[in-house]
């Protein structure tokens, strides 16, 4: 057993963590405040090759394996979860899905532009009324002639709004003659006809990462934009999604490890009561619950990554990550704004735009109940 | 203790459910919440009909109602909105003071203009070095003939800027004691420091206050010299009791939206309501607001009775407001994708309830309140 980084690994890592920290922690707050989408910085980790590490060269990849996506996830999040949150679909979701279940003319057309980070991919699997249930999605795409014709609304659309976005990965109904209807998944780039960008959802926070609905209103895209097998569309998309929820993990770990160092730096420099707050035990212990459940998350996000490069099964472990990620990542953002007082609030100080982050990842790549409904499948397999 | 509400509680609880029907608009929330701005038109029509300032005397311009009265009235306000709510309930912040300590000038020349809408009045305690005690206050007033000289910084006041009066916590004559004093926003010498966004509670503003050789008359001295940390000490106690409230109603408030969702929402070929984990989610949300509600009443009671139990109280904050952050936070996740967006109002509750854990007394603080009481001091 061997719990050492490769070089490699530690090499990325430690490139972005300088990165994140020079770059991207100093305009956090502003990014928040404003919406404003980051494209200079997007422009710079393109230019890193961080939308590509774990794609093939010959795509404009950079060869690199799936627990250094998740490291360098993790630090982007660390001084941004926007910045994961970008890389999570653009990257995780949709590049893989692409990777995997593209033609190689897909992969020249519409893989390559994203793996170098030129253009922006996004995911649509939810509808207004398909959530957690997204067997019961009712897009539909039809045949006509050389195009497929598509109708139907998307709704939490991550990246779609950004102006760089090229694409969105469609999963919809089509008819089958006699044999009821399956799911396939589609490439509607943003430019095709009938495709509508819906209005900016206003969240609680994570407002540079944009999120909009996405209508189909007749969408036609070319008979070649099926991706991947026609009877395989909802597997497919779900496929790539086990990837995604490592993802939030990383993110999940990412945001918690900044907590705890908000936390502890504030505790170590804060005075009260004639002395720093670091001396209380009640928030010694706080700090040290934080500790333990960052670095047991962070364990098991790197074991689901590391399965997923050794391409072995890693549904439990992926799923597993999420959830238990996700979860103690709004404790930690809790505790941390305890231990900071009434300064915590204040956005001059970063915990509390952590804290309104945080909660949003118990709820994409499928919900707590969502994972736990998986995990219990996982177990009454065995 | 049971709670059962008598007829005149009801009425109220009655009241105030109208109102906020009628008055808090979901629009405009948003609007107001995303601006940083206090519902200054809803706070008037809210005075105009006698519900600021309920529990003060008759005379004073006040419904002479119980400090009961006061939390359901609070409690009916957050469940509509939690932010219009706090932001009309925290508007008397400093009149405590006044109405426990202050001298019949001062109440009769500032508590009708509270209740009856003229003003807001913020409480000055904190300094930007200050402890949970008061023990390193930088403020001091000096006495000059018959006035105070005042000079100094208070943090996180209340309603700063938008306040007609401050109660401030001062260093009186340089010793260790401290006095409150009673000093009117357009005093020469009063800068208010924007500090900037924060998370909940958006609609009560929360800034600086710098005060150089501020003058104000003697008389403004509230209740007696060198008794300011014992006063604010006392009335931050009393607080609890609102907040706590505050914190209930934000919590039911949530707890109603999700309720609502849950029945109608489909997943899975059913209502998301008929599966067993919704059912116990929201059993555990349900049982976590009924022990708030009875321990917050329970503080209201018992200070009505005659004296504030300040364990009891202190409790009542701890539960209510722990119980609208995971109430809130299981109400978001209950709605999903939806409970992330502003349109639900959710995400909202979530961020006020997470601001009302640390306003007044923080948890640490009342774990340290409560378990003083239990033990007794430690030497």
């Amino acid at each position: 057993m061997d719990f050492d980084l490769s070089k490699e690994q530690k090499m990325i890592r430690d490139e972005v963590r300088k990165f994140a920290r020079k770059e991207i922690a100093p305009k956090a707050e502003e990014l928040e405040r404003t919406g404003e989408y980051p494209y200079d910085l997007m422009e710079k980790m393109a230019k890193l090759g961080l939308m590509g590490i774990p794609f093939p060269e010959e795509y404009g990849g950079m060869g690199g394996d799936w627990v250094s996506l998740h490291l360098v996830i993790e630090e982007l999040s660390r001084a941004d979860a926007n910045f994961g949150a970008i890389i999570d679909v653009t990257t995780s979701v949709v590049g893989q899905e692409l990777y995997v279940f593209g033609t190689e003319e897909q992969k020249r057309k519409y893989l390559i532009p994203i793996v170098k980070g030129e253009k922006i991919g996004a995911f649509g699997l939810t509808e207004p009324d398909s959530g957690s249930d997204a067997g019961s999605l009712t897009t539909t795409a039809e045949l006509q002639g050389d195009e497929w014709v598509l109708n139907g609304t998307k709704q939490f659309i991550t990246n779609i709004g950004l102006d760089n976005a090229s694409l969105v990965l469609v999963a919809a109904r089509v008819q089958n003659e006699g044999k009821g209807d399956i799911i396939s998944t589609f490439i509607v780039p943003k430019d095709a006809p009938g495709f509508e960008l819906g209005e900016k959802y206003r969240k609680m926070a994570m407002h540079a990462s944009a999120t909009h609905e996405v209508i189909l209103n007749s969408c036609r895209i070319p008979k070649d934009n099926l991706l991947g097998d026609p009877n395989r569309g909802f597997a497919q998309h779900l496929a790539v999604l086990e990837t995604g929820r490592i993802s939030i993990a990383a993110m999940a770990v990412g945001v918690a490890q900044a907590c705890m160092e908000e936390a502890l730096r504030w505790a170590q420099g804060r005075a009260q009561f004639g002395q720093p707050i670091f001396n209380f035990q009640a928030v010694q212990f706080k700090l040290a619950d934080m500790a333990v459940a960052i670095e047991l998350a962070r364990n098991m996000y790197l074991k689901a990554a590391w399965l997923k490069d050794q391409g072995r099964q890693h549904a439990f472990e992926a799923s597993a990550a999420k959830l238990f990620a996700s979860e103690m990542a709004e404790k930690v953002a809790s505790d941390a704004l305890h231990i900071h007082g009434g300064y915590g609030f204040m956005e001059e100080y970063p915990v509390s735009r952590y804290f309104k982050g945080i909660k949003l990842l118990q709820i994409v790549e499928g919900t707590s109940e969502v994972q736990r409904m998986l995990i219990a499948r996982t177990l009454a397999r065995q | 203790m049971v709670y059962q509400l008598n007829k005149s509680q009801k009425e109220i609880q009655k009241a105030a459910k109208e109102f906020a029907k009628g008055e808090f608009d979901k629009d405009l929330a948003y609007e107001l919440d995303k601006n940083q701005e206090f519902p200054e038109k809803i706070w008037k029509k809210a005075a105009e009909l006698g519900f600021i300032g309920m529990h003060f005397p008759e005379k004073y311009a006040g419904g002479e109602l119980d400090v009961l009265d006061n939390v359901i009235l609070a409690e009916e306000f957050c469940r509509k909105d939690s932010t219009i709510g706090s932001a009309l309930m925290l508007s008397a912040f400093a009149s405590e003071c006044l109405l426990r300590f202050g001298s019949n000038e001062l109440k009769e020349k500032y508590l009708p203009k509270v209740a009856e809408g003229e003003m807001l009045s913020g409480a000055a305690y904190s300094e930007p070095d200050t402890d949970a005690a008061f023990d390193s206050l930088i403020t001091t007033a000096v006495k000059d003939n018959n006035e105070w000289i005042i000079n100094g910084e208070k943090s996180y006041v209340l309603n700063a800027g938008m306040a007609g009066f401050y109660c401030v916590l001062c260093h009186t004559n340089g010793d260790q004691k401290t006095s409150l004093i009673l000093v009117e926003s357009q005093r020469q010498g009063i800068t208010v420091i924007d500090k900037g966004e924060k998370l909940g509670l958006r609609m009560t503003a929360t800034s600086d206050l710098k005060f150089e050789n501020v003058r104000v008359p003697l008389g403004q001295l509230v209740g007696k010299e060198g008794n300011g940390r014992k006063q604010v000490q006392s009335v931050l106690d009393e607080s609890c009791i609102l907040i706590a409230s505050l914190a209930l109603g934000t919590a039911q408030g949530a707890f109603d939206r999700a309720l609502d969702y849950v029945k109608q929402r489909e997943q899975f070929g059913k209502k998301i309501v008929q599966f067993q984990v919704t059912q116990h989610k929201l059993a555990d949300m349900v049982s976590k607001i009924d022990q708030a509600r009875a321990i917050t009443y329970s503080a209201a009671q018992s200070f009505d009775a005659g004296k504030l139990d300040v364990k009891l109280a202190c409790m009542a904050k701890l539960v209510a407001c722990r119980a609208a952050v995971e109430v809130a936070s299981e109400a978001i996740q209950l709605l999903g994708g939806y409970g992330y967006m502003t349109e639900y109002e959710i995400e909202r509750f979530y961020r006020d309830a997470k601001n009302m854990e640390i306003l007044g007394r923080a948890p640490t603080h009342l774990k340290d309140i409560i378990a003083a009481t239990i033990v007794g001091k430690i030497k």
